[in-house]
């Protein structure tokens, strides 16, 4: 039982957080055709964000040394910052370019990113000792699970939750569920394109933001590259889920990571090091059965 | 094609593939020329990725699909070429979980680089037949998926292939000459296929899916058979690259190389194949000059250098500003050709993107 409740809980916090990055990369996706791949530069650039302005080792100087209740709305505010600035620089001008170019330029963005940490980060990861009295463990129904994956699941649901309430009862909200449906409909009936993009760009830091936070607890260092993989498995994500469809994304977010945990553990030790493929040949596997995402919106069909 | 209207398909386009191979041979002999051993070297490197680029054309540039997969068929021919040509003395210790037949093969380069580039081919044909079904996003997601599963077989097969750690050995015979000749045949098998029955095909399917189907083109079918032709050439690309390097490693074959990749396709223009040449030489170009701007120039007295790491974020800021103001890439789809590009090409700009994708409509 309490073995059971131990998986359970490590599927849903590496889940959670490949939730959070599908989310994120989802949002654009719906108001832009935009597959984001600086998503995962933007996490390491939060990352980083905490060390300012020191370039030292193991130093955090400035915003890492804030209280909870000011560093939370900080980095989200960095995050939700750095991905608004993105779009007005750069994905504006190309918003009638083809689903390549977009993809591509994003790619070269976030090469950029990534180039300026490393210039002044240089590739060794750091330490950062961000909250760690969080990793001590809890005990629940005789399980010992660390505090901080209980926390995790927590704020990702609060933030589902939060999010959720946005999108339905907000008009930004209406506006940008709108727009992920069918923007052109959604421009006609007055919605304003500017406006609604970049609020999902602003919404999509911000998530990237609450990813550096998790991550940044959970791992103890700023690692240039720590983005980059939450960024593929997220990307994957929202592409089973169904592209331009949210609940999608964070459903297919959290099953991949429960199938990865699943995999870690059940599968015989001589093929766990292959666990990636199969995880990846399962991908195929779900693209082949439903080629428009487990959960496709109706308006993601392939018209004629 | 045999009307006497008209000149043929071959005679109106062949001087693109002339231009392109003439253009290469002269960066080839300049560099033999007057090019000292790391300029040489350099070069070299940037034949090969015209090799991989244009192998990536031949399947991107025609179906429209990206593929995010192809650096997968690259690992796969320079660790065929790998299997063949390492002295079986050497095999013995580094790979002991090879096959007696690969264990005791000493294969001649050329010899090596036939087998093992159809060796790609083959894989990519077996992949093909599973994920050419699928098309648009999820295709693209689907061929990651492949590179992410060669990636960690490669990574972690150590007896075989040597996990992550660097397989080394491998006789050292890629140079100027040999990676102008993997280029040059890369770019003549790419035009030939493009002109062939079934790059005809492709394309018309690329550009009004519906309408070529209800023609009778099998898309699934063409679609194979380009992405098998393109598999081989980067398996050959990786073929040589291993000859260059002596020293091959599961990681040098995977995201880094995909996206730079993928990004010389796109710059240059990935719906033509001098887009796909033009792309690899530019970009190239502009790493090298940074480069050296990195090392400092000497002007009068002091030497001006650019501060360390300056050089990847203008690459990527180059990038960015070519793809703002040309989103069709630098040929925008087009041509080098001796007579004037037509329109009915499909290649026109207006058309490009709405092909595939009812609902990428221009939004601003």
């Amino acid at each position: 039982m309490t073995a059971v409740l131990q998986i359970l809980f490590d599927a849903l916090s590496v889940g959670s957080i490949y939730a959070l990055g599908a989310l994120g990369i989802a949002l654009i996706f719906g108001v832009m055709r935009l597959v984001n791949f600086a998503h995962g530069d933007y996490i390491a650039f939060c990352v980083f964000a905490m060390l300012w302005p020191s370039l030292d080792v193991v130093a955090i100087v400035f915003i890492g040394n804030l209280p909870w209740f000011l560093l939370i709305p900080v980095i989200l505010g960095i995050g939700a910052g750095l991905s608004i600035i993105s779009e007005i620089l750069v994905f504006r001008r190309l918003r009638d370019a083809n689903p390549a170019t977009m993809m591509i330029t994003s790619f070269a963005l976030g090469f950029v990113i990534h180039n300026v940490l490393l210039m002044f980060y240089s590739s060794r990861p750091k330490a950062i000792n961000l909250w760690s009295n969080l990793s001590l463990p809890v005990e629940i129904m005789g399980a010992r699970i660390p505090l901080l994956q209980v926390i995790t699941i927590v704020m990702t649901i609060v933030i589902l939750l939060a999010l959720v309430t946005f999108l339905r009862r907000t008009q930004f909200g209406v506006e940008m569920r709108a727009a992920a449906e069918d923007f052109t409909m959604a421009r006609m009936l007055g919605v304003k394109a500017n406006r609604v993009i970049m609020a999902a760009f602003g919404v999509s830091g911000a998530l990237a933001g609450c990813i550096a936070l998790i991550l940044a607890t959970q791992t103890g260092v700023a690692d240039i590259n720590m983005g980059l993989p939450v960024m593929l498995v997220a990307f994957v994500a929202t592409v089973i889920g169904g592209l331009g469809s949210l609940h999608g994304a964070v459903i297919a977010g959290f099953l991949i990571g429960g199938v990865s945990v699943l995999l870690q553990v059940f599968l015989p030790l001589e093929a766990r090091p292959f666990r990636d493929a199969f995880v990846y040949s399962a991908v195929i596997a779900s693209l082949l059965w439903r080629p428009q995402g487990l959960f496709a919106p109706k308006s993601s069909k392939e018209r004629v | 094609m045999s009307t006497t209207k008209h000149p043929s398909v071959l005679a109106q386009t062949v001087s693109t593939p002339v231009i392109l191979i003439g253009g290469l041979a002269l960066i080839a002999v300049l560099t033999w020329a007057f090019g000292s051993n790391i300029f040489g070297r350099t070069v070299t490197e940037m034949f090969i990725r015209v090799a991989l680029v244009v192998g990536m054309f031949t399947f991107i540039g025609n179906s429209g699909v990206i593929s995010f997969g192809h650096a997968g068929f690259m690992c796969i021919g320079a660790y065929g070429s790998a299997w063949l040509t390492i002295p079986p003395m050497m095999k013995k210790v580094l790979l002991p979980g090879l096959s007696p037949m690969l264990a005791n093969a000493e294969l001649t380069f050329f010899l090596s680089l036939i087998i093992a580039s159809l060796f790609a081919g083959v894989i990519a044909f077996a992949v093909g037949l599973i994920l050419m079904r699928l098309s648009g996003i999820a295709s693209s997601i689907a061929t990651f998926a492949m590179l992410a599963v060669i990636n960690t077989i490669y990574s972690n097969w150590g007896p075989v292939t040597g996990g992550t750690s660097s397989v080394v050995g491998i006789p050292i015979t890629t140079g100027v000459w040999i990676s102008f000749g993997g280029a040059a045949a890369a770019v003549v098998i790419a035009y030939l296929y493009g002109i062939s029955r079934s790059g005809l095909a492709l394309r018309a399917g690329r550009d009004e899916a519906v309408a070529a189907a209800a023609s009778g083109v099998d898309i699934y079918r063409e679609r194979l058979i380009a992405f098998t032709i393109s598999g081989a050439l980067c398996g050959m690309a990786g073929v040589l690259y291993a000859h260059f390097l002596g020293v091959v490693n599961p990681d040098a074959f995977y995201l880094g190389v995909t996206f730079i990749s993928l990004s010389m396709l796109v710059v240059g223009g990935m719906s033509s194949l001098s887009g796909a040449v033009i792309g690899v030489v530019l970009i190239s170009a502009i790493i090298e000059l940074l480069r050296k701007m990195e090392k400092g120039i000497t002007v009068g007295e002091g030497t001006l250098s650019l501060p360390n790491g300056i050089q990847e974020i203008a690459i990527g800021v180059v990038m960015i500003v070519i793809l703002m103001f040309r989103p069709g890439g630098l040929t925008g789809g087009a041509e080098l050709s001796l007579t004037r590009t037509r329109a009915n090409d499909g290649y026109s700009k207006k058309d490009q993107g709405s092909g595939n994708h009812p609902d990428n409509k221009p939004r601003r």
